[in-house]
């Protein structure tokens, strides 16, 4: 087995029982005994619950059990917020599993059913009467901060009380950011804009689900959940079920994508846990795909009102915002640290910028609790910097590529300290951008703009220079930071007699290929082949501790202990194979799977005579302990800074105001790739996303916060018809302190693609004189725009 | 009132009493016991559900199990030839067609009925034809590739 495994398109070893329809999802789990548990939700996004009768459902045929609030009040603890953002005035409401007296959005739980048969319990549920008396509701969280807003809590889990629906109130500031406005008031140049990041419905295509067995001999229980983050699931599931870690396991079996929806903790799981624990019988509760837009965590929901101050020669020397974000009615589990953390800490890009600020206001509001989305947060900060630097350009007259030019971070490979006092890790984010240039003939494309429109169609260009956290984090920084957990990464790694090896990892990979890298990564290290390698994941039973994948974490931070781990192994090996050839282990060399004295590369141990010896142990060298086995805790030194530069192109029709993406290309730069056809993949995917962002998804509320876009009918997710093939190229700048140079791409696509489109379109629209328009730019919007700016 | 069908599933016939209402992937999923059938939404958007009745791609989440009576329905499960993969399967994933695989199932059959109808489509045919299965993981290009490898094509067609 050659070592060139590492870097190497491999076919995925996830695959054969994907294709065959062979996996197990959570929905497709049966167990003997087996119930089926369906919620009723609220039909009002605020009101006070004055009655409610299950008699007729329970009297429905097949009903086993209806529980109601007051059945869970005190069996279930409220649902905790496990990200406690420091020196914010976080004031967390209290959000029970089952809500008793007020409802707070139409996702809140009022009632559960449990039946023989799945549809026994939908039928059920009907039957339920609850009487409302509606309140008020305010979903935009602008207005929901206003003076005469609704108010969602009075209090919080303190007792102290929320006022103007506040959840926290958090600043970012470094730099002297006011003598930075003044002087560009004075004789420099200063760009404001208020963008508007429309709330998103992640729409992982399996929805949520769970399983719960409950034993009531041992008292053990066994949770199969669509999560992310199983061993999470059980810290969580224990503190509000109130059973204890030892005698919980969760399993996360196949499952269909999350997005960052499948992060948090939810109470429809408890819920079901609740009524297995009641019930002694093991009940399954799978979401429609209505119920996942109503109750699974949605993204974004920002409004962001912008300014940056430069010089007149485009250089930037501040940038000042203040954000309201849309927390919904309840903290979801990580949502504080998302507008906050993941975003304010990264506003200064991959740009010199000298002084900035920020005010994030936490909102609570009548909607879906917000969570972290692909890129979380990130998305938010590179769209506010990369929209305002092409407003910066089109004000000065300079192409939007020299105004990037004129303010990156110049090429550094072992740190660099921003103003937000983060230290990122490596990057060349000039080289970056001049490799698209050149690769997409940047300047033929911009002096076919120059000749005008075709046949009433205009052309757009729109970059997206990007830099992202990833690979969270130091476990150190995560306590500082009020997350409430570590964010280390573990690994087992096991060589069994045969050589075959088992790996056992916390973190949770969801359909990223994991099983296929991890695999590449143990291939390369001690020379098996990578089909010999079994990785097992997704089962706090069977694998170590581990704090989920999300983030862009998995290889950034798992893999690092996988190749420290199996690092070990090699390093036993060595020493094991210098005592079988009567050799000192300082003659030994290692290439490809075999050992060898130096010079004598034909008289060699193999991995695999070594496994052997080492598991019989019929000789091994003094004081060694039997067995080829190694774990790590791998806490990273610092996060992993991938970043590139992304171009849109468009063309818009001014008499219909579509807008048709005809070209996109993404370099990304994560390091070395373990498995570029997975790196692309990723990337295909994230781009989709964020264009998805631009031209057409967006969650809406009426004024009474009930969801417009209450199904796949009425939210517009992308298709396979409405893109153009997506160009992937990249550089590769390891690095420094990853054992294997790698950072991470998962999310880099969407970070990128929904600044580029943007301002791909609006750089279309200027001559047509529109300036501003909000996402996403369906057609009557774009024409809206053009019709109001050849009015005025 | 229940009314009685038979319906065969990947070669094997079942036959049972369902009620008037019951859809053609809860019998599946449920009396046939074949979970390969995914159901991604509720009205009839994703094509998860994607099977082949009488050879015909279906959305079975919008067909009745009384539609389907007498019906041989081929699912992902059937699609191979015992352990010789199906050529779309083998595309799929030879060209990483697929992320999640939740919506795997029924691109693969919705492919299936595309090339059964177009045995050369064009890139633009081969969108077109899957705009009716929803993926969220792979921005579709490499499933757009997985289908011209089936179909024969030059996978670089533009």
């Amino acid at each position: 087995m050659s070592t060139r495994i590492f870097g190497s398109g491999i076919r995925r070893r996830e695959d054969p029982r994907l294709i065959t329809g062979s996996a197990t999802y959570t929905a497709d789990i049966r167990l003997p005994g087996m119930a089926h548990a369906a919620m009723l939700r609220s039909s009002h996004a605020h009101a006070r619950i004055t009655r409610i009768d299950t008699s007729a459902a329970a009297a429905a045929p097949g009903v086993v059990a209806v529980y109601t609030g007051t059945d869970t009040e005190g069996a279930l603890q409220p649902m905790p917020c496990a990200w406690l953002l420091p020196d914010a005035g976080l004031k967390i409401a209290p959000y029970p599993c089952i809500a008793k007296d007020v409802v707070r959005y139409t996702g809140d739980i009022v009632a559960v059913v449990v039946a023989e048969r799945l549809h026994q319990a939908h039928d059920a549920v009907e039957l339920i009467e609850v009487d409302y008396e509606p309140l008020p509701a305010v979903t935009d969280p602008e207005q929901a901060a206003g003076a005469d807003a609704p108010q969602l809590h009075a209090k919080d889990l303190n007792g102290d009380a929320i006022e103007g629906n506040q959840a926290f109130h958090w600043t970012v500031a470094g730099g002297d950011v006011d003598a930075a406005f003044a002087a560009a008031e004075a004789d420099g140049v200063v760009i404001k804009e208020r963008i508007l990041q429309q709330r998103l419905i992640p729409n992982a295509m399996e929805t949520r689900g769970a399983v719960a067995q409950y034993n009531r001999a041992s008292g053990e229980l066994t949770l199969w959940n669509t999560t992310q983050n199983p061993h999470i699931v059980r810290f969580l599931c224990s503190v509000v079920t109130g059973v204890p870690e030892d005698k919980l396991r969760v399993i996360a079996p196949e499952v269909g994508g999350g997005f960052g929806s499948k992060i948090a903790a939810y109470p429809a799981d408890f819920v079901t846990v609740f009524c297995s624990k009641m019930l002694g019988r093991p009940i399954r509760w799978t979401e429609t795909r209505s119920e996942n837009y109503q109750a699974t965590t949605h993204g974004r929901d920002h409004v962001q009102d912008v300014e940056l101050a430069a010089t007149k020669d485009g250089k930037i020397t501040g940038l000042r915002c203040t954000v309201r974000a849309g927390m919904g009615a309840y903290l979801s589990t990580a949502a504080p640290g998302i507008p906050t953390i993941l975003h304010g800490l990264m506003l200064s890009g991959c740009y010199d910028i000298p002084a900035l600020k920020e005010d994030v206001y936490g909102v609570y509001t009548n909607g879906v609790p917000v969570e972290a989305y692909r890129g979380a947060g990130r998305p938010e900060a590179t769209f506010m910097l990369e929209r305002l630097i092409d407003m910066l350009a089109h004000k000065l007259d300079l192409d939007p590529a020299d105004v990037r030019r004129r303010n990156f971070i110049p090429k550094f490979d072992n740190g660099h300290e921003v103003v937000t006092t983060l230290n990122y890790d490596s990057g060349d984010y000039p080289g970056a951008l001049a490799k698209l240039l050149e690769h997409t003939g940047y300047q033929a494309l911009r002096e076919k703009q120059k000749a005008g429109p075709a046949n009433g169609r205009y052309l757009g260009l729109g970059l997206s220079s990007y830099v992202e956290i990833c690979g969270l984090g130091p476990s150190q920084v995560a306590g500082a930071i009020g997350f409430q957990g570590g964010l280390w990464e573990s690994a087992i790694v096991r060589v069994h007699p045969t050589g075959k090896v088992h790996v056992f990892i916390g973190a949770s990979p969801h359909g990223q290929g994991e099983e296929t890298t991890f695999a590449q990564i143990v291939a390369s290290e001690i020379g098996v082949d990578a089909g010999d390698v079994k990785i097992v994941h997704g089962d706090t039973d069977a694998t170590p501790m581990g704090w989920g994948t999300y983030g862009s974490r998995t290889t950034a931070v798992g893999g690092a202990a996988l190749a420290v781990a199996v690092r070990k192994i090699r390093d036993k090996a060595k020493v094991l194979a210098a005592h079988l050839l009567e050799a000192s282990v300082e003659d030994m060399e290692y290439e490809d799977g075999r050992f060898f004295v130096k010079g004598s590369p034909d008289k060699a141990k193999t991995i695999q005579d070594v496994a052997l010896m080492a598991n019989v142990a019929w000789d091994l060298p003094e004081g060694m302990e039997a067995g080829l086995e190694a774990s790590t805790f791998y806490d990273p030194p610092n996060f992993v800074f991938p970043y590139g530069a992304h171009l849109a192109v468009v063309e818009v029709d001014a008499a219909t105001g579509h807008v048709e993406l005809t070209g996109y290309t993404a370099l990304d730069d994560c390091g070395p790739q373990i498995n570029p056809v997975i790196v692309e993949g990723q990337v295909h995917g994230g781009v989709v996303q964020g264009i998805g962002q631009a031209l057409w998804e967006g969650a809406a509320y009426d004024e009474s916060g009930q969801l417009v876009t209450g199904s796949l009918l009425d939210y517009a997710l992308p298709r396979a018809d409405g893109l153009p093939p997506i160009d992937v190229i990249s550089t590769v700048t390891p690095s420094p302190h990853h054992p294997l140079g790698v950072k991470g791409i998962g999310e880099a696509g969407t970070i990128a693609s929904t600044a580029a489109v943007y301002n791909a379109v609006m750089d279309a629209l200027r001559p047509l004189g529109v300036t501003r328009v909000d996402m996403p730019f369906t057609p009557e919007r774009v024409w809206r725009a053009i019709q109001e700016a050849k009015g005025s | 009132m229940k009314v009685p069908v038979s319906i065969t599933v990947n070669g094997r016939r079942h036959e049972h009493e369902v009620e008037p209402r019951l859809l053609l992937v809860h019998f599946i999923r449920v009396l046939a016991e074949q979970t390969g059938t995914k159901i991604g939404c509720d009205t009839s958007q994703c094509g998860a559900c994607t099977v082949l009745i009488d050879g015909v791609a279906a959305k079975s989440c919008t067909t009745l199990a009384v539609q389907a009576d007498g019906a041989e329905v081929t699912t992902i499960e059937g699609l191979a030839d015992g352990e010789q993969l199906h050529p779309l399967q083998e595309s799929f994933w030879n060209k990483h067609g697929l992320q999640c695989g939740f919506c795997t199932p029924g691109m693969i059959l919705a492919a299936h009925e595309l090339l059964r109808t177009n045995a050369s489509p064009s890139e633009a045919e081969i969108r077109h034809g899957l705009e009716g299965n929803l993926c969220r993981c792979t921005g579709y290009q490499n499933i757009v590739r997985a289908v011209q490898d089936a179909a024969g094509a030059a996978a670089d067609r533009k």
